[in-house]
């Protein structure tokens, strides 16, 4: 792949969607990955016990789940300069055999100087905005 | 219970060096799903222009989730563990980690607030270097809900 070029981007051009099943073994495999234990990403007992539905995903698993989405249209991970995201709503992933899911559009805010979009993404797990004011900023070739 | 608006501004030693690991990068990027081959293979890191296998855009939480526990530890940072939730997060990003880094992440607390009860605390952790470039900052508010 090759990083996107500023000429085939306005603003308004939108992201290809995607939807991102998210099972307990995707969460117990980001767990070891990233180093973060916390035991509501995994155990149901602990996640109800601290007041929660059940087991949530990891708000960086969400995170970085919406980042494929910018990174995959770039062309490029190295493309992302800047990301910052607002954690909502949790994202609950049951232990029913199916799991959740996490649904993210983007959109083309802004042009800036130096070649630089800024996408503005909007994430949904059923129907719920789970990331608020998640913005990422991409250098363009 | 309030945090000191005096913590404002207080740094931490840096943390001691990180060796990114080719293996390391791949598992990451294998966890939350990307495919890009700039991941894993050195050839096509190395044909997009990268020196080496470069992480996930996200990756950096790996070394900046360990860093600012540094904070957490302080004992004049009087924040409720039991009720922190992650409110939000940034990375900046001055150029890919790549696996080779030798990378040393030093944390900041940027700001505290309470709104309603609920403790805000916010932390940079700059990543650079062991020879001193610049690499990343993260900067993670936290949140610890007041008792209800």
């Amino acid at each position: 792949m090759s990083r996107l070029s500023v000429a085939d981007v306005e603003v308004g051009t939108e992201l290809p969607e995607r939807v991102f099943p998210v099972t307990r073994a995707d969460l117990v495999r980001y767990a070891g990955a990233s180093g973060d234990f916390n035991p509501i990403h995994w155990n149901e007992r602990v996640a109800t016990e601290v007041g929660l539905p059940g087991v949530i995903a990891h708000g960086m698993f969400t995170m970085a789940l919406a980042s494929r989405v910018v990174t995959d249209w770039a062309g490029d991970p190295g493309a992302l300069v800047e990301y910052h995201v607002r954690f909502g709503r949790p994202v609950l992933v049951p232990d029913d055999g199916v799991g959740g899911e996490v649904t993210v559009r983007g959109r083309v805010a802004a042009l800036q100087d130096g070649g630089r979009a800024r996408i503005d993404l909007t994430v949904t797990s059923r129907g719920d905005k789970v990331l608020s004011l998640a913005r990422a900023i991409v250098a363009l070739a | 219970m309030a945090l000191d608006q005096e913590l404002v501004g207080r740094s931490y030693p840096p943390s001691a060096v990180y060796e990114v690991g080719r293996g390391k990068i791949a598992e990451f990027a294998t966890a939350i799903g990307a495919a890009d081959p700039v991941h894993r293979d050195a050839d096509a890191a190395r044909a997009a222009g990268y020196p080496d296998v470069i992480a996930p855009p996200t990756f950096a939480i790996v070394l900046t989730l360990e860093a600012a526990n540094v904070v957490l530890d302080d004992p004049q940072v009087s924040l409720d563990y039991s009720r922190v939730v992650h409110g939000e997060q940034r990375f900046t990003h001055h150029r890919p980690i790549r696996a080779g880094d030798r990378l040393v992440a030093t944390t900041t607390i940027e700001a505290v607030r309470s709104v309603a009860g609920n403790d805000m605390l916010t932390t940079r952790v700059d990543v650079a270097t062991e020879d001193g470039e610049a690499v990343c900052s993260a900067t993670s508010m936290l949140v610890a809900r007041g008792a209800a």
